[in-house]
């Protein structure tokens, strides 16, 4: 019997196939600040792309890609604690702060078990991380500080589904970022 | 111990970074920020964040000005030629409103009441949000350094915006009406009922504690009432959109906003406002019997006032139509604090483009014969009128509109002095001195 060396055609199976990326430190900085920005600019022009939530997309993209839950929950805290500082009078330091940490975390630790170089597996982490952070995001301002906060169900489905769309093409452009 | 920290190390992290940030939100929500203070990760935050989006938006701004003002002048003149029309007519439209506000403001100071007048703003361009779903509060690129301070009132030519919440160096946060914190003194313009407009998660406006049994109608203007000393009163806040009975006997009345609130560029910061009486400096001295002549409607002039009307010469272009407050003629349309004879709202109007006669006061003043005068009781020495009266209460009829040809009936037909302006001398559009 002969082996051949088989190119490869899909996606990474196996853990050890699967690598930890790194990223140069200034695009550690400045991708989350742009995100930052951009988000908060173009909603003072377009009110609807508030549901788009950037610097949420971008804790997800940094912790599938680097594969560590530690430097996930520290990259949610900052980027959520920064997104909290924007915030006005209704968002107490520490609301998206947590909510990132979380989302953070459970990214990185998701990311160490499965492909998430796929765009279908993209779109589904993207879709499911967007419904646990409204979760959290939630259970925070409603269990912890008693906000009138609201729940609609169809309105998280729609913004889940189009923080998906984005997340696809926002992972795709950032994978340029990437260094093993 | 070790292997267990190992194993556990990302648990143990994720659950240290949580605590610390639990322990910060109960630190904020047990000792809130005083007036005017700004916690430091939020400056911080603010400090690399504006400053990109200062400058995307003066440049943005930058290019628009040069395409409109230099290249895209496409329909200007026609433009110009609308908006020279449109200025001719508000100038007509506030010839006549002139003599209202005249008139309100000698019942004003008659009464001793103090209004607030918008003293100074600055003009701001709005920057940025924060982006979130959940705080719709507002970046304007002008602060502390501009003079702004909390608390002060954001508002644009359509209505107002919000107020001023947090402010640093060269930006400053605005807290919109239709955020989940804000609450804003607002009136409904017509029956004057008062509320607290606030605003909603969802990102909608209500106008809250107006009890269930009084009529509010969709459609309803609601300006600001004053009540939270923060916006002068009667800005325009917006309109009635629908009108639900709500919980605890009280309405719920959902109100639309008359600013674009979703898509705002440029805001006035008003930074300061000024609460003293009105100006009737211009308007003449007020006599005691201004203040009759404006409250009792059927008093006859006496005759040294006819005297001088008639050497005065009768006829004054529109836009002066109404006496100065020296004069002993009575106010023209429902002056005073009581409603007029029926045959006095019937005097001709300061119409725009018509030359009024001033009012034959020996004619104006005399009760119509077929109607009832209304039972106004005497004048307080306060200043005001107590007491029932027939006549209506003190809401301005819409002005009555004569037409043209008769405009100069043969009772009113002006004996005009040979020094004195044809009567048919167009409106200058000037307006009388306030």
């Amino acid at each position: 019997m002969t082996t051949r060396a088989m190119p490869f055609r899909g996606s990474y199976t196996s853990r050890e196939q699967m690598a930890a990326y790194e990223f140069n430190w200034l695009a550690i900085v400045l991708i989350p600040l742009i995100a930052i920005f951009v988000q908060a600019f173009f909603t003072a022009k377009l009110r609807f792309l508030s549901i788009l939530d950037l610097p949420m997309m971008v804790v997800i993209f940094f912790a599938v890609a680097r594969r560590n839950p530690i430097s996930g929950c520290v990259t949610g805290a900052i980027i959520g604690l920064v997104q909290d500082a924007l915030g006005g009078p209704a968002h107490p330091i520490g609301m998206y702060g947590i909510t990132d940490t979380i989302i953070g975390y459970l990214a990185s630790s998701l990311g160490v078990k499965i492909d998430v170089d796929n765009p279908g597996t993209r779109f589904l982490i993207v879709y499911a991380f967007y419904a646990i952070h409204e979760g959290v995001y939630f259970g925070v301002g409603r269990g912890l500080l008693r906000q009138p906060l609201q729940w609609s169900w169809s309105h998280v489905a729609i913004a889940a589904l189009a923080n998906a769309v984005v997340g696809v093409f926002l992972f795709h452009f950032l994978d340029r970022f990437k260094q093993r | 111990m070790e292997t267990l920290l190992g194993r556990y190390k990302n648990l143990i992290v994720l659950a240290v970074i949580l605590f610390a940030q639990i322990i910060a939100l109960a630190v904020q929500v047990r000792r809130p920020t005083q007036e005017g203070e700004i916690r430091l990760i939020r400056v911080w935050a603010i400090g690399a964040v504006t400053p990109f989006e200062k400058a995307v938006v003066h440049t943005q701004q930058w290019f628009h000005d040069k395409w409109a003002g230099y290249v895209y002048l496409r329909g200007v003149r026609s433009e110009n030629d609308q908006l020279k029309a449109e200025i001719e007519r508000m100038k007509l439209e506030q010839t006549r409103l002139s003599e209202d506000a005249n008139m309100a403001r000698r019942i004003q100071t008659l009464l001793a009441f103090k209004e607030q007048y918008i003293d100074q703003t600055i003009a701001a361009q709005v920057i940025g949000t924060s982006g979130s779903e959940q705080s719709r509060v507002l970046y304007i690129d002008k602060g502390s350094n501009d003079g702004l301070k909390p608390d002060m009132a954001v508002i644009t030519p359509t209505g107002i915006v919000g107020k001023i919440v947090q402010v640093s160096a060269s930006s400053a946060q605005v807290l919109p009406i239709n955020d989940q914190l804000s609450g804003v003194g607002a009136a409904l313009k017509d029956s004057r009922l008062q509320g607290i407009l606030k605003g909603a998660p969802n990102g909608t406006t209500t106008l809250q504690y107006i009890m269930s049994d009084e009529p509010v109608k969709p459609g309803e203007t609601v300006i600001t009432s004053g009540g939270d000393r923060i916006f002068p009163k009667g800005l325009l806040v917006g309109t009635v959109a629908s009108v639900e009975p709500g919980k605890d006997l009280f309405l719920n009345i959902r109100v639309i906003p008359s600013a674009r609130l979703d898509r705002l560029e440029e805001v006035l910061v008003v930074t300061k406002i000024e609460e003293k009486l009105p100006d009737t400096k211009d308007l003449g001295p007020i006599r005691a019997s201004d203040i009759l002549s404006q409250r009792l409607p059927g008093l006859p002039t006496p005759p040294a006032a006819n005297a001088a009307a008639a050497t005065s010469g009768a006829t004054v272009p529109a836009g002066q139509a109404s006496a100065p407050a020296g004069a002993t003629t009575k106010p023209a349309i429902g002056g005073g604090l009581t409603q007029q004879s029926p045959n006095a709202t019937t005097k001709p109007v300061a119409q725009p483009g018509t030359t009024v006669p001033r009012p034959n006061t020996t004619q104006a003043t005399k009760p119509a014969p077929s109607t009832t005068l209304p039972v106004v009781k005497p004048a307080q020495p306060n200043g005001t009128t107590t007491g029932t009266t027939t006549a209506a209460p003190p809401v301005r009829k819409p002005p009555v509109t004569t037409p043209p040809d008769t405009q100069t009936t043969p009772e009113t037909k002006p004996q005009t002095p040979p020094n004195t302006p044809p009567p048919t001398q167009p409106n200058t559009g000037e307006t009388p001195p306030q």
